[in-house]
């Protein structure tokens, strides 16, 4: 009977290829060991571990990049890695190295399971590069479990504040819903065209038109990565989870989380649905327009500064779901969409995971996450109050900080495609842009403006790996705006770009 | 047009040394107040060097021809260049903005308003200087666009820390309505660029590049583009009925940050609209001509209204800048040569005259500790220089002959009897009855507010006091402002000598009258 079969013969792997992923888990692999050897004390070097496994992890994307060959494609298309994944794998690891640096001190004075930790983030991580490659349904719903399952323990890490519990399960159970819906959005997709790579699908999707089952199951993958990205009405989760979970697993999943979910949609949208855009435009431009209004409107209420941050993350997020409801009008609007996509997560990446560092050194003062206890910060730590600054009027989009390079991509994007609707839609973003001022201009205002709220002025006294990440987060936030090239061009990718031309 | 490429480094000189200065200071600690307001002085004096060179170097005969010209690569992928030049409209600008800060900065040597901390305000105004500079010497839109903005955080943060009562309210609405206007602004550029198939020259965002060829665009597209650009300048100038802010912004600001808003933030606008709107989408410009020209006129009216009814002179200074941004809008509005030279000539005017009576204004709040027009009376017995000059810069205002204030506003009004050709010159005769009418009101509330202020003897609250007179840094600051005023006045053709070719030039497709 066995011999009736084709002979099986192993694919070929290319180890270049796979390198940032294989570095990656063998430095997973190692923080566990580590943890299981060291003696508490000395358990704080699980950070170290960590951070260096995310810097090595850099050391093959740059070789990859630096190579000038075709996109290397592994397993029959299924896992490609171009310059479009590299981009955002490098996005990952320095995001993620930001967030260890951000958490070292945290995890360590808070008393919480370090090696754990930092095992966990990593994992997540690895799932977040596996996710920038995936061309393939089944490979991208492995790689979405493996950032998410780490990410839903992470979110409970505060296990003996109930708010924390809270933010884990609350995450953990919407998360796993929204999973399903999507796990039967590609069952109908497998079952209709009969195969589950991204190409015969858009081949498929192509040639048979508009039909319901095809739309349905393109809503249901849409709806299950709305979620990840925390799209109104699927953002329910995020502030809840925001404000239980740690500060750091905050930062990452309003930074890196939701750039995995973009990324999802962005090689779904281009490899799979482009013969889909009746569906996929309408959809996102609702998506968009809801999104950032409600998040914005929300945000204005808020007086707990990471809840605000929550909301201003939803809002970020319908700001970069704006060019994907153009993406089908035109060759050079869909390079422009991806541009513009691409730039506002680097950029986003950056200076929200500045503010949630920022937040952090001043919570470590006054131990409260309050607006109001951010009163004065100018008075007595005028750096801390510069940078936050910074970093708000940057998420605000005004000139010379880079938020301003993305907002720009962004609306770029929109004029390119040309047309009513999307001109609507940039309106809609404009008249967003300055509600959201105001609620950046709000904490400016507090921390510059108002008294010390307990009179308090001692100086705040900042852990080295903190300051290491607001250096880090900072100096990319000024350098961007000024010199915006330097972040366009990594969105200028023809490869991703091509595979969706001519369907 | 051709272009002089000579001594390249100047523009980026005259806008980057401020940010030297900032950088300098960074590394100085807060208490040394001292040398924090040393460095500052002497960066803005280096500048207002490189802006003397500039003038001196300026080659006069081609006023309109770009002159220290750069074109450097800057963000290939969005085709927009760092391109800088400045013709004779921008360069009495920026000599304007440099002149300005020097003095300021002069002024601030004793004046740093509560809760001091002159390192934070020096470099706010520093940062500013670099922004307004930038936006005059800007030729690319995406350039002028981050200036522009740039001038934004700084004021924001000078209203909102070193500011009055409101402050709070004053600096929010400020940055919100500015802020909303820029993005709109920001559209319409991606707009023309996109129209005018900017993506296919390497410097679609330059203005050269698209005064040439937005003026061919369909009719409609150059209207919506014209109106998203003309509510962007229109909140910054800021025209009825986008100038509440304005008043609360004047009003509230610290005199530094009073005296650059009057004299030089409000005038980017209108030169966005000499640049930019009018140059690019002549058509669109035609139709909108009669209401920006009634909008400028109402705004004259309704300025002096106000004014009438404030019982606070630095409120009433504030909404003498509606009034008067009013004559300079309808100067523009005309869009004939003379028109806009006039507007040209009036903001210059208005920034050295509104930028000094804001002056007077805070050193009447330094003695006074007021500024309720009611409570004060016979400025003139007790602090009689300082009395005089009030009355000087009222006269100015008003627009006496001799003084500069006329050349602003008197050439305004007689080019709307003539506007250019394909305009209704009934509707804008009625416009120059109205703002000749718009004068009377100025000079009523201007003579008011100098009767009630400086003549008759101290009340009884402050009679007894001692007010002191003018300090040493009060004249140094004034003194330039005062000549200013007095030579402009009285020999205004070095001032329309270096605009006129340039406003030609800008105003080609109109035919020029």
């Amino acid at each position: 009977m066995f011999a009736q079969l084709a002979p099986w013969s192993s694919p070929t792997v290319d180890y270049h290829a796979l390198a940032p992923e294989i570095v990656l888990a063998s430095f997973l692999v190692i923080a566990i060991i580590a943890d299981l050897l060291f003696e508490e004390r000395q358990k704080w070097a699980t950070s170290t571990i960590a951070g260096i496994g995310l810097l090595a992890t850099l050391v093959p994307i740059v070789t990859l990049s630096v190579d000038s060959g075709p996109a290397r494609s592994m397993f029959d298309g299924a896992y490609v890695v171009d310059d479009f994944s590299l981009v955002l794998k490098a996005l990952f690891c320095i995001a993620g190295y930001v967030v260890v640096l951000m958490s070292a001190n945290y995890v360590e004075e808070g008393g919480y399971y370090q090696g754990e930790y930092y095992t966990l983030l990593l994992s997540s991580v690895l799932g977040m590069l596996m996710m920038a490659s995936s061309r393939e349904l089944v490979s991208m719903f492995v790689a979405l479990e493996l950032l998410s399952i780490p990410a839903y323990m992470l979110a409970a890490w505060r296990k003996r504040d109930l708010k924390s519990n809270e933010a884990g399960m609350k995450y953990f159970l919407l998360g796993v819903f929204a999973s399903a819906v999507m796990l039967y959005g590609m069952s109908l997709l497998y079952g209709v065209s009969g195969s589950t790579r991204f190409a015969d699908i858009a081949d498929y999707v192509h040639t048979a038109g508009n039909q319901p089952i095809i739309t349905l199951a393109v809503v249901f993958i849409v709806v299950g990565f709305a979620f990840k990205v925390s799209a109104v009405p699927f953002h329910t989760w995020a502030p809840d989870t925001y404000e239980g979970a740690p500060t750091p697993i905050a930062a990452f999943l309003s930074v890196a989380s939701k750039a995995a979910g973009f990324v999802a949609l962005l090689a779904l949208l281009f490899g799979a649905f482009p013969g889909a855009k009746d569906v996929t435009e309408p959809l996102f431009w609702v998506l968009a327009a809801v999104t950032m209004t409600l998040g914005n409107l929300v945000a204005l209420r808020q007086t707990n500064i990471v809840r605000m941050l929550a909301y201003s993350s939803v809002a970020q997020g319908g700001f970069i779901l704006m060019p994907l409801a153009v993406i089908g009008d035109s060759a050079s609007a869909r390079e422009d969409a991806l541009t513009a996509v691409i730039t506002y997560l680097l950029i986003y990446a950056a200076m929200n995971l500045g503010a949630f560092a920022v937040v952090m050194a001043v919570s470590r003062k006054t131990r409260s996450a309050e607006i109001s206890s951010f009163g004065g910060l100018f008075l007595y730590a005028p750096g801390l109050c510069t940078l936050m600054t910074i970093f708000l009027f940057s998420l605000a989009g005004i000139p010379p900080l880079g938020g301003w390079v993305a907002k720009f991509a962004v609306f770029r994007a929109l004029l390119s495609a040309g047309g009513n609707w999307a001109v609507a839609l940039a309106v809609i973003g404009v008249v967003n842009s300055v509600i959201a001022l105001f609620y950046y201009a709000n904490v400016a205002k507090e921390m510059w403006f108002n008294p010390i709220p307990d009179g308090d002025a001692t100086p705040i006294r900042v852990p080295p790996p903190l300051v290491a990440a607001l250096g880090i987060t900072a100096f990319v936030t000024l350098l961007t705006g000024i010199l915006p090239n330097l972040v366009l061009r990594f969105g200028d990718l023809s490869s991703l770009v091509s595979s969706a031309a001519g369907r | 047009m051709h272009h002089i490429t000579d001594y390249p480094a100047t523009l980026s000189l005259v806008t980057f040394l401020p940010m030297a200065g900032v950088v300098i200071m960074l590394f100085i600690p807060r208490g040394e107040e001292r040398l924090h307001k040393i460095v500052a002085l002497i960066t803005a004096v280096a500048t207002l060097g490189v802006g003397v060179f500039m003038a001196a170097t300026f080659d006069y005969d081609r006023t309109a021809a770009l002159q220290f010209y750069v074109n450097k690569e800057w963000i290939p992928v969005i085709h927009s260049r760092y391109i800088m030049g400045i013709d004779g409209v921008s360069l009495p600008m920026i000599l304007l903005s440099a002149v300005i800060v020097v003095l300021v900065m002069v002024y601030s040597l004793d004046h740093i308003p509560d809760p001091g901390n002159p390192k934070a305000f020096l470099i706010l105004m520093l940062v500013l200087e670099t922004g307004m500079n930038g936006t005059f010497a800007a030729q690319d839109l995406i350039l002028f666009f981050v200036f522009f903005e740039l001038v934004l955080l700084p004021m924001y943060f000078m209203i909102g820390v070193w500011g009055g009562e409101q402050r709070q309210y004053a600096s929010i609405k400020f940055f919100l309505y500015t802020a909303f206007g820029s993005a709109l602004m920001l559209l319409a550029f991606l707009a023309v660029f996109f129209q005018t198939n900017g993506n296919s020259v390497p410097d679609g965002f330059s203005m050269q590049y698209l005064v040439e060829s937005a003026g061919t665009l369909p009719h409609s597209t150059q209207l919506w583009i014209f109106a998203g650009m003309a509510i962007g300048f229109a909140i910054k100038v800021p025209m009825f009925p986008f100038h509440t802010w304005l008043p609360d912004a004047h009003t509230q600001a610290p005199t530094a940050g009073s005296v650059i808003l009057a004299a030089v933030l409000l005038k980017l606008g209108v030169y966005g609209f000499i640049r930019i709107a009018i140059p690019m989408l002549p058509y669109a410009a035609m139709k909108f001509a009669p209401w920006l020209g009634g909008l400028a006129v109402i705004g004259i009216i309704y300025g002096a209204f106000c004014c009438l009814a404030q019982t606070d002179m630095k409120r009433l200074i504030a909404f003498s800048s509606v009034a008067h941004m009013g004559f300079v809008m309808l100067g523009v509005a005309t869009l004939t040569s003379f028109g806009v030279n006039a507007a040209v000539f009036g903001m210059v005017a208005h920034g050295l005259i509104t930028g000094m009576l804001f002056f007077i204004a805070g050193s009447v709040k330094d003695r006074y500790h007021t500024l309720e027009i009611r409570r004060m009376s016979g400025v003139l017995k007790q602090a009689p220089r300082m009395g005089w000059l009030l009355g000087l810069c009222a006269m100015a205002s008003l627009g006496l002959p001799g003084l500069a204030g006329f050349w602003g506003e008197f050439p305004a009004i007689l080019s709307s009897y003539q506007p250019a050709d394909g305009l209704s010159e009934a509707t804008f005769r009625v416009f120059m009855v109205v703002a000749a009418i718009g004068t009377v009101f100025a000079a009523a509330y201007l003579l008011w507010l100098y009767q009630r202020t400086a003549f008759g003897e101290p009340t009884e609250e402050f009679a007894g006091h001692h007010i002191s007179d003018m300090h040493l840094a009060e004249y140094v600051a004034w003194t330039p402002m005062i000549l200013g005023i007095l030579v402009l006045g009285i020999y205004p053709n070095i001032l329309f000598h270096v605009t006129d070719g340039a406003v030609n030039n800008l105003l080609v497709a109109f035919g020029g009258n």
